[in-house]
């Protein structure tokens, strides 16, 4: 399925996230998550903050425009950043189009 | 950009400098045991009325679970006694994978069932369960197991993880009566998807970790390898000698009279009955902590830093050991002084001859020395990493 902008996104439920010493830590739940079994996932700035709004109900244009006034960057930079991310994220199932 | 960075669970980038004040954290669930191992420190009886009405229930277990999280754990290890004797074992597993934490199940695969193996398969631990293996014949495991039909319902647990893909490994026991059983053990260990090296052996058994069974533990004695087959086994690596050479440039030196100089304390044990420990075999009152009556922040923060400063007092161990060179090829510890001798502080005799013996194997010791009694030990673990091509970086 192409990933637009029109397009939103939740938080898998086969995922735990946890915050822990400032880090977002993402751990796979059941097999089949994620690239390996062994492996946990951090994300940087950027994406812990579309991370945590990503809620099934703002398409990724409405995220990406929350974050481009919130951080004062230019929108179509916020948009790309985003694609990428969630691109990475559906790619290993971590998080689930609505 | 990449927004998304993989992690291994044991590499240290995770934490950018900062650790959490938990990583990893071990529970046993129960001393109770449904074996009752001829080598084992801890196996109570099955059905011990005492233990059972003493364990801890599941929502103080599932409690403790939730303060680790906070405080970053990100992997919990059930051990016991047998684990999987717990009702609630899948409950508490799920709570925990839940909280996002790796399972580590330590078990002896005999109460593994289909419901148990599915979701072990769907809900994948994360981590490898630990198999203990006692035996590759009904006669030598159930003769190990102390319990007749206990190999059978092993295998059949074993074929359970195999047939749900279940990652798992296998352990034993370095029994002189199973030396018949090892090849076997080791070919059938290499046909284990998960297994990408030959078993360990445990062989230096500690005694009883609660001191209840003076006959138990005259019978963990006799069982123990030698300090001559302890040297021979470990040196049978090809790598032993390379390895030892720059462990001894890192690891040794006189301890003084620091009782704990390992990581004991920096993580926590919890035991059945939910007091927390500096680690796992070491019941010692004064290194040990109910945590009805307190959290694991303060346990962790503030009380077990204060334990770990305990200083020895034995005059015996600030004689020998709080002088001898050997820190890093002895087991001496106050856990093991605890199990031989209900102390903290005892020079444990198993341990210093064990010791002894794999530094007269290496040639850093004479026949009649005593590694407390010598001088120059820098310039010998120096000489024998200079001789096994290793750069010794010796502490001073």
């Amino acid at each position: 399925m192409d990933i637009t902008l029109d397009c939103t996104y939740v938080q898998s439920e086969d995922i735990v996230s946890r915050v822990i010493e400032g880090e977002l830590i993402i751990v796979p739940l059941i097999s089949g998550i994620g690239d390996m079994d062994d492996e946990l996932y951090t994300m940087n700035e950027t994406g812990r903050a579309i991370w945590s709004r990503l809620d099934g109900k703002k398409s990724l244009r409405e995220i990406a425009a929350e974050l481009a006034a919130e951080f004062n960057a230019a929108p179509d930079v916020v948009e790309r950043d985003m694609l990428e991310l969630i691109t990475e994220l559906a790619r290993r199932k971590i998080v689930i189009s609505q | 950009m990449t927004h998304v960075q993989k992690l291994k669970f044991h590499e240290s980038n995770i934490w950018h400098n900062k650790k959490p004040l938990l990583n990893q954290m071990d529970i046993e669930l129960t001393e109770r045991c449904n074996n009752n191992c001829i080598h084992c420190c801890i196996n109570l009886p099955e059905s011990d009325a005492d233990a059972l009405s003493s364990e801890m229930d599941t929502d103080f277990v599932k409690r403790i679970l939730t303060q680790a999280a906070t405080l970053g754990c990100l992997a919990v290890r059930f051990t016991g006694g047998e684990p999987l004797l717990r009702d609630d074992l899948p409950d508490l597993y799920l709570f925990a994978r839940r909280l996002g934490m790796e399972v580590i199940l330590f078990t002896n695969a005999r109460l593994i069932t289909t419901e148990l193996a599915e979701l072990l398969s769907k809900v994948h631990p994360r981590r490898v369960v630990e198999v203990s293996v006692y035996g590759m014949n009904p006669d030598s495991y159930d003769r190990v197991a102390g319990h007749a039909g206990a190999f059978f319902e092993f295998r059949r647990g074993v074929d359970l993880l195999l047939r749900y893909k279940v990652p798992f490994i296998v352990k034993g026991p370095h029994l002189r009566f199973l030396k018949g059983d090892q090849e076997t053990f080791e070919a059938w260990a290499a046909t284990i998807p998960s297994m990408d090296k030959k078993p360990l052996y445990s062989m230096n058994f500690d005694l009883r970790y609660r001191r209840d069974d003076p006959v138990k533990n005259a019978c963990i004695t006799r069982l123990r390898a030698t300090p001559e087959e302890v040297a021979a086994a470990l040196s049978s690596n090809s790598l032993y000698l390379k390895e030892m050479a720059q462990f001894c440039g890192r690891f040794m030196g006189p301890s003084g009279d620091q009782l704990f100089n390992c990581g004991a304390g920096h993580g926590t044990c919890i035991d059945a009955y939910g007091r927390a420990q500096l680690c796992l075999p070491l019941r010692h009152a004064e290194t040990s902590v109910d945590l009805h009556e307190v959290t694991l922040k303060h346990t962790l923060e503030e009380l077990f830093p204060a334990m770990r400063r305990i200083k020895a007092t034995n005059l015996d161990y600030l004689r020998r050991c709080a002088r001898c060179f050997l820190k890093g090829l002895c087991e001496q510890c106050p856990a093991k002084s605890w199990g031989e001798y209900g102390t903290l502080d005892t020079p444990v005799e198993y341990w210093c001859l064990v010791a002894h013996a794999q530094a007269r194997h290496l040639g850093l010791l004479g026949e009649h020395e005593q590694a407390w009694e010598v001088e120059n030990w820098r310039e010998r673990v120096a000489g024998f990493a200079k001789a096994q091509g290793a750069a010794a970086q010796v502490e001073t």
